[in-house]
Formats: structure tokens, C-alpha cells, sequence
């Protein structure tokens, strides 16, 4: 039943992507692109750009997307359903916890706790996205001289604009785009 | 009265839908803006309220954006207040997205498009690495040891032995409640003496 494992897969989403941001995106990649693989590493690319394009959170694009994908209109409603459906219960439970008590320590310390690792797997989910864009697949080959410089020279650029003057992430990647249409083109 | 109310609802509705329309770059972003929005043009949040909002937003599961309007929702209106959030801050990302799907397949295909995003997938990676090492920085500044070690075990538990994720996060979740208690015991103790 192809709706239950989308709302399944992404429940699971929902519950465990824990710090906000871009948290979500390891669990993604991991439900749809290795346990289901209802996407290719190189659609999973294409969602997480379009998603930096577009207003709202990479999980609810996501789901909508993979949706789609898999199951049309039906099943991004059923996807999104089950991402924020964790959400609101465990949401509304801390906030009557909250103002019950005004204390969560013990929640801080669990987030205190997961931070590193959160940041560690957005790191791994980071650098398959990096041989995606060098290599075109999501680990290193075997043979690393094979790399796309032209893409190589955009990520560098982009990620020294990024860290220099803290631009904003979508001029940056409006730039990479434009970078990307042209240097690709000519090599 | 019936009517005051139903305006108000449809106020909030209109008001998340807007901010989730108009927001790009990740839940950080919103929470600003929802400030602005409930607390300094509604008045329907107190400032206080809204930091506490934020706090609950950020370490439940789930999407900032979605946590906190939640939040709001439950707060200005109760349970039907907080569904009706949802649905305003999920419409706009689901519509657009909908859109591009609908396009993906023929969108892919065109050779001009295809190029840029592969441009746009390096502006990505460059992207979240920025976000990785802001984030790892606020972590490591504070030089403590287990921070680290939970850094680098996640890493390559996920990377080089592919430990399911979720077995990550809950080891990690469970560790940091361990750690708090117990350094909140020694405190207690420390403070006994």
C-alpha cells in the first residue's frame, strides 16, 4: 500500500528530524533515496535546489515532491499529512507541558545532546550533495582525477561569497546558476 | 461576536499563508518575521510569549515553520487554531511545489535547464557546508569534550558504517538527557555542600 509507506516515511521524517533547518534532509535522503528509492541521488539534488529556490521547508517540499512522484496529488497529501502530523502532537504537548511547568530541562538536554550529531549527518548529507555536483554520484570514485572542475570552481566561488559577505543562500545560488549555464556550456 | 471571531481566524489563517509564501532560506528565517507579524502589528503575542514560541519551535521535531505556527495558532486560537496554522504554512510550499512537479519531467529535459541547475546543485553544497561549519562553531566554541566525540562518532557511524539515522539520533537524544541530569545533580550536590 503505497500511501501508507509514504505517510510512514515520512512520519518518520517529521518525528526524527530534530534542529530545524536542514535536520530534515539526511532522514530524507535516507527514507526515499536508499530505503524506498522512490527518487535517484540525482532527483534528491534536484528537490534540495528546488527547495532552496522556493519558499518553505525542505521536509513539506520534499513530500509534496516525492508525492507526486510516486502516488500523484493523493500521495503528496498523504505525505505531508504524515510529516506534520508528528509535529502537532509533540508540539502541542510541550507548549501545554510549557506553560504548565515554564521549565523543559530535561528537552533542552536531549537537544543539547543530538546538536553534534544533527550537525554531523547534515555534514555527510552535505558532502554527497558535494560528489554529486563534482562527481555525479554520492561518494568518492575510484579514481578522484575524474572531477568536474567547472563545477568544482562554482562551488568553491559560491562557498568563498558565502563565508566572505554572508550573502543570501538564493543569490548565491542564483549566481551558481548563471555560473553553471555558462561554464558548463563552454567545457 | 461570532463574526469577530471568524475574522480573526481568518486573519491568522491569511497571515501564516502570507509568511510561508514569502519565506525562502529555511525556518530561521520565519520566526523573525511571525515576531513582526503577531507581536508588533496584531499585538496577539506578548515579546516574551514569542521567545518561548521560538525556544518550543526549535527543539520539537518537525519544521521550524511548522512548529511555530503551531504555536501561534494554539495560542491566539486553541486546537482549531493550531490546524488551521498548518494548513496555512504547508498550502503555499504544496501549491508551488505541485507546480514544478508537474514540469519536472519536461523541465529536466531542457538542456539550458539542466545546466543551471546543475550550477545551482554546486551553489547547494557550498550552501550547507556554510550552514554546517556556522553550526559546528557555536557547538565547538564551547570546548567541551562530549560534544565533539558525539560529532565525530555521528559522522562516521552515518558516513563510513551507515548506522541507521534514527539509531543516531536516539543514542545522541538519550546521552544528552543523561548528561543534564547528571550534571544538574552534581550542581545540586556542589551547591549542598
Amino acid at each position: 500500500m503505497i500511501y501508507l509507506e509514504l505517510f510512514w516515511s515520512y512520519f518518520q521524517i517529521g518525528l526524527f528530524s530534530i534542529g530545524g533547518g536542514y535536520a530534515a534532509m539526511p532522514l530524507i535522503q535516507n527514507q526515499v533515496v536508499e530505503i524506498h528509492s522512490w527518487l535517484t541521488m540525482t532527483q534528491f539534488a534536484d528537490i534540495v535546489t528546488i527547495a532552496e529556490m522556493t519558499p518553505g521547508p525542505i521536509a513539506i517540499n520534499s513530500a509534496t515532491f516525492v508525492g507526486i512522484m510516486v502516488a500523484g496529488l493523493p500521495g503528496a497529501i498523504v505525505a505531508t499529512l504524515g510529516c506534520v502530523f508528528p509535529s502537532c502532537v509533540i508540539v502541542m504537548t510541550l507548549a501545554y507541558i510549557y506553560y504548565r511547568f515554564r521549565r523543559l530541562r530535561i528537552v533542552q538536554g536531549v537537544l543539547a545532546g543530538l546538536r553534534p550529531a544533527v550537525i554531523a549527518m547534515i555534514a555527510s548529507a552535505g558532502i554527497n550533495l558535494f560528489f554529486t555536483a563534482v562527481y555525479g554520484t554520492t561518494s568518492l570514485p575510484a579514481d578522484p582525477g575524474r572531477i568536474n572542475i567547472a563545477a568544482l570552481i562554482i562551488f568553491l566561488c559560491a562557498f568563498f561569497v558565502l563565508r566572505k559577505w554572508k550573502i543570501t543562500p538564493i543569490k548565491v545560488m542564483a549566481g551558481s546558476g548563471i555560473a553553471g549555464l555558462i561554464l558548463f556550456s563552454l567545457f | 461576536m461570532k463574526n469577530t471571531k471568524r475574522s480573526k481566524l481568518a486573519q491568522l489563517f491569511l497571515s501564516v499563508f502570507k509568511l510561508s509564501a514569502c519565506t525562502f532560506g529555511g525556518g530561521f528565517v520565519i520566526v523573525p518575521l511571525m515576531r513582526k507579524r503577531f507581536v508588533e502589528e496584531l499585538g496577539w503575542i506578548e515579546e516574551q510569549e514569542m521567545l518561548d514560541i521560538t525556544a518550543i519551535a526549535q527543539s520539537s521535531p518537525g519544521a521550524i515553520a511548522v512548529n511555530a505556527s503551531i504555536l501561534v495558532g494554539y495560542h491566539v486560537a486553541g486546537i482549531p487554531g493550531a490546524l488551521l496554522t498548518v494548513l496555512g504554512t504547508v498550502t503555499p510550499p504544496f501549491i508551488i511545489i505541485s507546480i514544478i512537479s508537474l514540469f519536472y519531467q519536461a523541465f529536466r529535459e531542457n538542456a539550458v535547464v539542466s545546466l543551471v541547475m546543475a550550477g545551482m546543485l554546486c551553489g547547494v553544497a557550498a550552501v550547507i557546508f556554510d550552514v554546517v561549519i556556522d553550526m559546528a562553531k557555536t557547538i565547538f566554541q564551547k570546548k567541551r569534550v562530549l560534544p565533539f566525540f558525539v560529532f565525530l562518532g555521528a559522522f562516521l557511524a552515518v558516513r563510513f558504517f551507515s548506522v541507521n539515522i534514527i539509531l543516531v539520533i536516539l543514542v545522541c537524544g538519550i546521552l544528552g538527557a543523561v548528561e543534564t541530569q547528571y550534571r544538574e545533580k552534581k550542581q545540586k550536590e556542589g551547591g549542598a555542600k
